[in-house]
């Protein structure tokens, strides 16, 4: 028991969680984490584990062996792998893909397969097997064959044409084109021919065919820029560097051509970062790792030809390994109506053996002595029953709604179709429509509770734009023209007088270039010049126009504003940086780059002017800064000001600054900084520290504020979908300020919010923890639960918190238990038995912890997850899913939010941008988040309403065409008879009554489109499952019952002893069939009129058409012409012109109509007028609020007032290219001697391998 | 958002009205001005309908004897008595005799009625062989499995026509007398005993197999009747077109009835004398007793009966009329009354938007 309560302290009594890092990565399988722990095994333990160990079937090895230019080595059998009883497939997969279900002879045999894998199709074809007994076949074949071949016929199609796409998809990308040596020689081969071993020469924006292993490049040391958009959705590029080895020997084609290393690496995986493997060349061995990989998907920027080898082809790629699994995902409305066919089933066995025993009885009592009934067959009458039970089975089959589910399937096809048609879903800037990805979700979108959204590129555009700033204590940027007049008309700053100007910065203050251009301020161009020189941003000129290539999109923002105000980076070396300053260029010496990183905040350059002074450059977050000032700077107070005006329009800002070095001061720094610079341990405090003593006494420059912007239509979008009653949370990757602030700015967050940290929360939670804990552990779960809120009600209240204490809180520290489990391993049966309990316990008060949480959660009206994994990100709407069994709608656009997308009840794939992992594995996607209010708020409302709508219907029109021989049973002896035509009973779900209740299906609006996103409360109907539910299904199916008892007994009243008009034929069966199944047909084609609230000529035709066709099949087979053909197949000869010229049935058919339909209409007038429906109100002042086109828009009721500044470097995600600049090994060897300044010990690293 | 025809995207959607739900619609809404006028029309002319019938169907004579013979209940009883089993014995008669103090005012129907007979049964009502009775030679030869026990006869001919609902036609046979005055000697009444069947069933359904040598006996040769008849088919009657599968009594019986009460067309009563209808004075039915019903408890029943324009004496569509009629009138006030309760409070609460 003590053991037990160790360790469970030892995790509540951890220290704080770090906000500022990730958590753990996700990459760190269980199996990692539990190596760690093993090498601080006691040795005792090693026994047991041994043994342990070999149950161990899978361990990892580098077992996957690569021969370059080799194909045969790859060919050799024991790399083959048996696959079935003797047919060996090699363990390499071969580069082509395939991601088709069906080739020309499976088609047909898989596809049946697949379909009557399906429930409802198996339970037909079982059916169709009834039927052909003779003993209880009671319906004609056809009644079930044609209905289901029907049925598996549009799937089969609708299957077919998919796969077609997949096949189209596969080959365009199989039939792609790259080099690989061949013979000796660079050959263009496609892509499907590129086997493992191959080396394969790649130019500039090439995509990556498979995982190979950088050899080298034309970049100097072989470094390689990548795009990685595809796999992870991040658009800034990597760096990829080939081993000193290959870049010296492998450059030219010959070399290439007879490279002969072999690797040895681990099997594929999925671990897009993680790659180990040695390289034997030379008879030597050098190590590998995943920055020598280029992945398949990413795309080869800026390199103009790189080589390599292929390691991993086709499946075995990483990009292939992690898209494996497609989750399949199926609706709320999906489970509602298998439980409800599994019900009608149910149903559908009572009833056929209540019958089945009603026959029996029967039998005994009359048919028995009925001696008209002989049928040489001396059946005892429970075997009568019996036999008739499965006769009743067949006649009442169509209780269960054979073209359900195809109906289904057709309806959200149309409407998914709907939603890729949708003009105002299209984003015409990208040409990008919205797409339904998957057809099986829509009316899903109709019910969602909960939205998680990912920030970057989601909520904002990932674009930083350089707003304003404040120099020397003004501000600058708000619109104001030369003359400091405000006009009317907004004019755009002109920057034509500047060359490097990339005409894209949009600035109205007309009088900051009026300063710069005058000089009159000197501060003001050394604030344009700082934000020139200090940086880490890369240049690149593509046909003479500049290109920035910088690690943070803030500094990008930051260094181009700076060149659109005349001061224009143009180049850097290892230790020159040359600028455009209005016109003139002058290089600069970079004497030092002290680099920013998450604790410092900070950047600062030291250079050298060239008129000789040294000046250090610094540019960080303003807390770290105004601690660094020096004490007398005049515009201290005002610059303060700035940043709080800045921060509460949600920018984003930094301070720069800048001081003189004497020459004397920075020699002596400098040695310092050698020093620190190469020890061999702690550098990187070392070099803080030294960096810590230069950079005092600073000069205040100013501040700039930078706008993350927002996607259009953002905040509007979240209001109208929080007034629909939709709770919003943000997981972001990014920084706890970052996701504050955009918290702020799309008004997710508001000035009288209180906000929870991750601190509060815990304590909550403790206390929580106790109190239940207190009222009796175990016991209380069969305690009602009471719901005891975690705060006061009426406050609004948001949450923010990190993915740290999202672990903290939720117990998912893996690492230490792990480590803790190992240590004390079990020796005694007791032991075990003690941990196995305790692990029970820990399972139980973890589950508790977070149900808890999520109910805390769920109080606030906002909640914003940062700095959260993307496995945190599923575990987050995992858990919503589960404790609060609410739907949930992902949306995303980047591969962090692959596993969110995946896990939610519907993922939604931000498109048009690089990256399309998210939009891969989404359900829907569009380009804007906006849209989202559309999808769910129109789409969605539609889809779900249609849905029930129709879903009801068909429950009752099957229910009111079945039960009718249900009731007829009465009357004849329970036989088995059947109450309408064969013919009508196959028929009925095909032609009769399917088109109506499908275009309902399809086009039905309750109210229109503006409507809906203006009333965003009629959403809720869908979320509270009111349409449909296990209620509304039953009262549908009571109304089916009831309507199959008018059908019937009405006509039999009518019946009981009539003749004819003529004293002809007075009441035969057949006429009365005729009369049933007319009403019956008038009946449920008018009922789906009642139900249709938007009737286009389409309806309108149908539904008519419908009665038509019915009528006009009916003559064709009761005509004479087709009984003297088929004479035994259509025995109704005559039926339909001899009963229906009768008035007497006519009257008889209206009447029934009437009592089906004027009921119905009673009620649903009295109830719209006793208890109208939002809908309803809405639909009845819908001419009035047509005249009220405009509608306010929701005001901006945003001030903040003093609040926390944000600070622009907080937000950086990275640290610099710093270290590459200064090593130099990005920049080509076309520049100055080496005596510069060292400014990483990687430089000298290369140096020593270059002597 | 631009949807201008000019700068078009490649993928962007066409902007019809079929694609962006915008197709023309009309959206009835179920206001009290549809709702009430519907209630207050629809009850207004059911009533009327229910009248109209109630009063047609109240206008119709019907006499109706039921001559089952169950003991003490006439002469038929003797009969019914004697054939206690399954065979009753041949050509037992029995009659009914009635007084019509006034004129049955025509034309009258014959008709006979069974109860409790189950010609609805799903294992009678299969038990027939269509191809056959529409006179296809193969099938004639050949019946249909459905027929069995009545496929073939234990001798290996074919039965003609086969299965249960031939063999079981029915076989009593009525002829009407009438004496004008307490003196006068009976006068047989014309029974009509043609085209009693519908049209199609005669012409098209029912046809004898082609005839050999001009002879319907020879081209039923080879077949043997059903077990229960005591005549083959083609002796049904003298009249060549009333004999075979299309003699009118089979083609009447061989339609089967939808419920296990039915009645059946046995004759018109419309020539001569009898033309306006059977005049006052005395009647009797002279009834041959052959069909029995009493071992599964059935009745038969022998009605004549006149009808109106919209058929037989059947009360029961008048008053369902004038009650769903009524209900609609009653519903339509319960409506006018809730509506005009509801409709204040309605608009309260559309001031609040």
């Amino acid at each position: 028991m003590s053991t037990e309560r160790d360790s469970e302290t030892t995790f509540d009594e951890e220290s704080q969680p770090n906000d500022e890092v990730v958590p753990y990565s996700d990459d760190e399988t269980e199996d990692e984490l539990e190596d760690q722990g093993s090498t601080v095994e006691p040795e005792q333990n090693r026994v047991n584990r041994e043994a342990e160990k070999k149950r161990e079937t899978f361990r990892k090895d580098c077992t996957w062996q690569v021969k370059a230019n080799d194909r045969k080595f790859h060919e050799q059998p024991h790399f083959m792998n048996t696959k079935f009883f003797c047919i060996k497939e090699s363990k390499y997969a071969s580069n082509a893909i395939k991601t088709y279900k069906y080739n020309g002879f499976t088609f047909l045999p898989m596809n049946l397969f697949e379909q009557f894998k399906r429930a409802a199709n198996f339970y037909f074809l079982i059916l169709l097997i009834l039927q052909a007994i003779p003993q209880i076949s009671t319906l004609a074949w056809y009644t079930t064959l044609v209905p289901l071949l029907l049925v598996l016929g549009i799937t089969a199609i609708k299957d077919l044409v998919d796969d077609v796409a997949r096949h189209k998809m596969d080959k365009e990308i199989n039939n792609r084109t790259c080099e690989v040596i061949k013979d000796g020689r660079f050959k263009i081969i496609k892509w499907k021919d590129i086997q493992v071993g191959d080396v394969i020469r790649l130019k500039k924006n090439d995509f990556i065919p498979a995982d190979i292993l950088l050899l080298s490049s034309s970049e100097p040391n072989s470094l390689c820029y990548v795009e990685t958009a595809e796999l992870d959705g991040e658009t800034n590029l990597k760096f990829k560097m080939a081993l000193e080895i290959t870049d010296q020997y492998l450059q030219i084609e010959d070399n290439l051509a007879t490279f002969d290393g072999f690797i040895e690496c681990e099997e594929p995986n999925n671990r897009l970062d993680k790659f180990t493997g040695t390289l034997f060349w030379k008879n030597q061995s050098f190590p590998l790792d995943a920055d020598k990989i280029l992945l398949r998907g990413c795309v080869i920027r800026n390199t103009d030809v790189c080589h390599g080898l292929v390691i991993f082809a086709g499946a075995d790629t990483k990009i292939m390994k992690n898209s494996g699994k497609t989750r399949f995902k199926r609706t709320k409305i999906d489970y509602l109506m298998n439980y409800m066919v599994y019900t009608i089933f149910i149903v559908l066995i009572l009833v056929s053996a209540g019958l089945a025993i009603g026959h029996a009885y029967w039998e005994a009592q009359v048919g028995n002595y009925s001696w008209y009934l002989y049928d040489g067959e001396n059946a005892t009458p429970s075997y009568r029953g019996f036999l008739n039970f499965w006769g009743y089975i067949i006649v009442l089959n169509t209780m269960v709604p054979i073209s359900l589910y195809v109906s289904v399937e057709v309806i959200r096809l149309g409407q998914s179709h709907f939603i890729n048609w949708d003009l105002q879903m299209y984003y015409a800037e990208k040409d990008t429509p919205a797409k339904a990805r998957t057809t099986t979700l829509n009316e899903q979108l109709g019910q969602i509770h909960y939205i998680f959204s990912d920030k970057t590129g989601t909520l904002t555009q990932n674009i930083m734009t350089f707003k304003k700033c404040c120099i020397n204590g003004t501000i600058y940027g708000d619109h104001r023209d030369a003359s400091q007049h405000s006009h009317s008309k907004i004019e755009l700053v002109d920057f034509s007088w500047n060359t490097f100007a990339d005409g894209k910065l949009a600035f109205y203050d007309h009088y900051l270039i009026e300063q710069i251009q005058s000089g009159k301020e000197p501060e003001v161009r050394q604030f344009f010049f700082l934000l020139s020189i200090c940086h880490t941003v890369m240049v690149d000129r593509i046909d003479g126009q500049i290109n920035y290539q910088a690690a943070s999109p803030d500094e990008g923002a930051l260094v181009n504003a700076a060149r659109n105000f005349g001061f224009a980076f143009l180049a850097r070396t290892q230790n020159t940086i040359t600028v455009s300053e209005l016109g003139s260029e002058r290089t600069y010496n970079v004497l030092a780059i002290l680099d920013f990183n998450s604790d410092r905040k900070r950047m600062s350059i030291i250079v050298r002017t060239p008129e000789g002074s040294i000046r250090l450059y610094c540019k960080g977050a303003d807390t770290v800064i105004y601690e660094r000032l020096h004490r007398m700077n005049p515009t201290k107070q005002e610059t303060q000001d700035a940043l709080d005006i800045f921060a509460s329009e949600t920018l984003r800002t930094l301070c720069l600054c800048y001081k003189e070095i004497e020459e004397k001061e920075f020699t002596e720094w400098n040695n310092k900084f050698m020093a620190a610079s190469v020890a061999s341990s702690n550098r990187d405090e070392a070099l803080d520290k030294v960096y810590e003593e230069i950079e005092k006494d600073l000069i205040l420059l100013g501040a700039t504020a930078i706008e993350d912007k927002l996607q259009d239509g953002v905040p509007e979008t979240i209001s109208k979908l929080a007034k629909a009653d939709i709770k919003i949370w943000v997981l972001t990757g990014d920084k706890k300020e970052t996701a504050e602030n955009i918290g702020f700015a799309c008004e997710l967050l508001t000035e009288d919010t209180t906000i929870c940290y991750g601190e509060d929360i815990n304590s909550l939670l403790h206390t929580r923890m106790e109190n239940q804990r207190n009222r009796g552990g175990v016991s209380a779960k069969f305690a009602p639960p009471v719901y005891e809120p975690f705060f006061p009600p009426g406050e609004n209240r948001a949450l923010i918190i990190t993915g740290s204490w999202l672990n903290e809180i939720l117990l998912e520290k893996k690492t230490k238990r792990s480590k803790i489990l190992k240590l004390k391993f079990p020796r005694t049966e007791e032991e075990r038995r003690m941990r196995s309990q305790s692990r029970r316990r820990l399972e139980e008060k973890k589950e508790q912890r977070q149900k808890n949480f999520v109910d805390l959660a769920c109080e606030c009206s906002a909640v914003i997850c940062c700095r959260v994994t993307p496995k945190q990100k599923a575990m987050v709407v995992d858990l919503v899913k589960r404790y609060k069994k609410a739907i949930t709608l992902a949306i995303g656009d980047g591969a962090n939010d692959v596993n969110m997308i995946k896990t939610a009840h519907i993922g939604v794939g931000i498109s048009g941008q690089e990256g399309m992992q998210a939009v891969m594995s989404s359900d829907y996607s569009f380009a804007q988040f906006r849209y989202l209010q559309r999808l769910l708020l129109v789409h969605g409302r539609w889809s779900y309403i249609r849905m029930c709508k129709f879903l009801r219907y068909f429950f009752y029109k099957n229910f009111a065409f079945t039960l009718v021989h249900f009731w007829y049973s009465f009357f004849n002896g329970y036989s088995a008879q059947t109450a309408y035509e064969d013919w009508f009973i196959t028929l009925y779900n095909v032609l009769y009554s399917s088109l109506p209740v499908l275009l309902m299906g399809l086009l039905d609006q309750d109210v229109s489109d503006k409507l809906s996103l203006r009333f965003p409360g009629l959403y809720v109907v869908g979320q509270r499952d009111l349409l449909f539910n296990y209620k509304r299904f039953f009262v549908s199916l009571l109304h089916g019952v009831l309507t199959s008892m008018v059908l019937f007994f009405i006509p039999l009243g009518a019946y009981l002893q009539t003749v004819g008009q003529d004293g002809e034929a007075p009441s035969d069966y057949q006429s009365f069939a005729v009369t049933v199944a007319s009403a019956l047909v008038i009946t449920v084609n008018f009922q789906i009129g009642l139900d249709t609230s938007y009737w286009t000529f389409v309806n309108a035709f149908s539904i008519f058409g419908s009665i038509a066709l019915y009528f006009g099949i009916m003559f064709d087979f009761h005509s004479a012409g087709i009984h003297v053909l088929f004479p035994s197949a259509f025995q109704f000869t005559g039926t339909a012109s001899n009963a229906l010229r009768q008035p007497y049935i006519w009257l008889t058919i209206i009447l029934t109509v009437a009592v089906c339909l004027l009921p119905v209409v009673a009620i649903r007038f009295l109830s719209m007028t006793i208890w109208p429906s939002e809908s309803d109100k809405i639909q009845k002042h819908r001419k009035r609020l047509k005249a009220e086109e405009q509608w306010k828009r929701r005001q901006s009721v945003f001030r903040r007032g003093v609040s926390s500044r944000r600070s622009a470097y907080a937000f950086s995600h990275q640290r610099g290219y710093a270290d590459l600049i200064s090593s130099g090994r990005s920049i080509r060897k076309k520049r100055s001697p080496l005596d510069a300044i060292i400014a990483d010990g990687t430089a000298e690293y290369r140096r020593t391998v270059e002597s | 958002m631009t949807w201008s025809a000019t700068a078009r995207g490649a993928h962007q959607p066409d902007n019809t009205a079929f694609t962006q739900q915008r197709l023309p619609a009309w959206q009835p809404l179920l206001s009290a001005g549809i709702a009430l006028p519907l209630f207050f029309c629809a009850g207004l002319a059911f009533i009327g309908l229910g009248l109209g019938l109630f009063y047609s169907s109240n206008g119709i004579k019907e006499l109706e004897y039921d001559y089952t013979g169950n003991p003490g209940t006439g002469d038929c009883s003797v009969c019914a008595a004697k054939g206690q089993g399954r065979a009753p014995p041949p050509g037992c008669a029995c009659s009914w005799s009635f007084t019509l103090p006034e004129l049955f005012p025509g034309p009258v129907y014959l008709y006979y009625e069974l109860s409790n007979f189950y010609q609805n049964n799903r294992r009678y009502g299969v038990s027939r062989d269509d191809a056959q009775l529409s006179g296809l030679a193969s099938a004639l030869r050949h019946p249909a499995n459905e027929c069995a026990p009545y496929q073939f006869r234990s001798d290996g001919l074919p039965i003609a026509p086969c299965g249960a609902i031939a063999n079981s036609l029915f076989n009593d046979s009525f002829s009407l007398w009438h004496q004008r005055q307490p003196s006068d000697p009976f006068v047989e009444v014309p029974l009509d005993r043609t085209a009693i069947a519908w049209w199609t069933d005669y012409h098209v359904k029912f046809r004898n197999p082609p005839l050999v040598n001009g002879s319907l006996a020879l081209a039923f040769r080879g077949t043997a009747p059903p077990p229960n008849w005591h005549r083959p088919v083609y002796e049904l009657s003298p009249d060549p077109n009333n004999t075979g599968f299309i003699n009118q009594d089979f083609v009447v019986w061989m339609r089967t009835a939808a419920l296990p009460t039915f009645r059946k067309l046995y004759a018109r009563i419309r020539q001569g004398n009898y033309s306006a209808g059977l005049p006052r004075g005395t009647y009797r039915v002279n009834i041959t007793y052959n069909y029995p019903v009493r071992a599964f408890g059935g009745h038969k029943l022998i009605i004549l009966s006149n009808i109106s324009w919209m058929g037989g004496k059947n009360p029961f569509l008048g008053i369902a009329y004038l009650v769903v009629g009524s209900l609609c009138i009653v519903m339509g006030f319960v409506m006018l009354v809730v509506y005009i309760r509801y409709q204040d409070q309605d608009d309260d609460d559309n001031d609040d938007e």
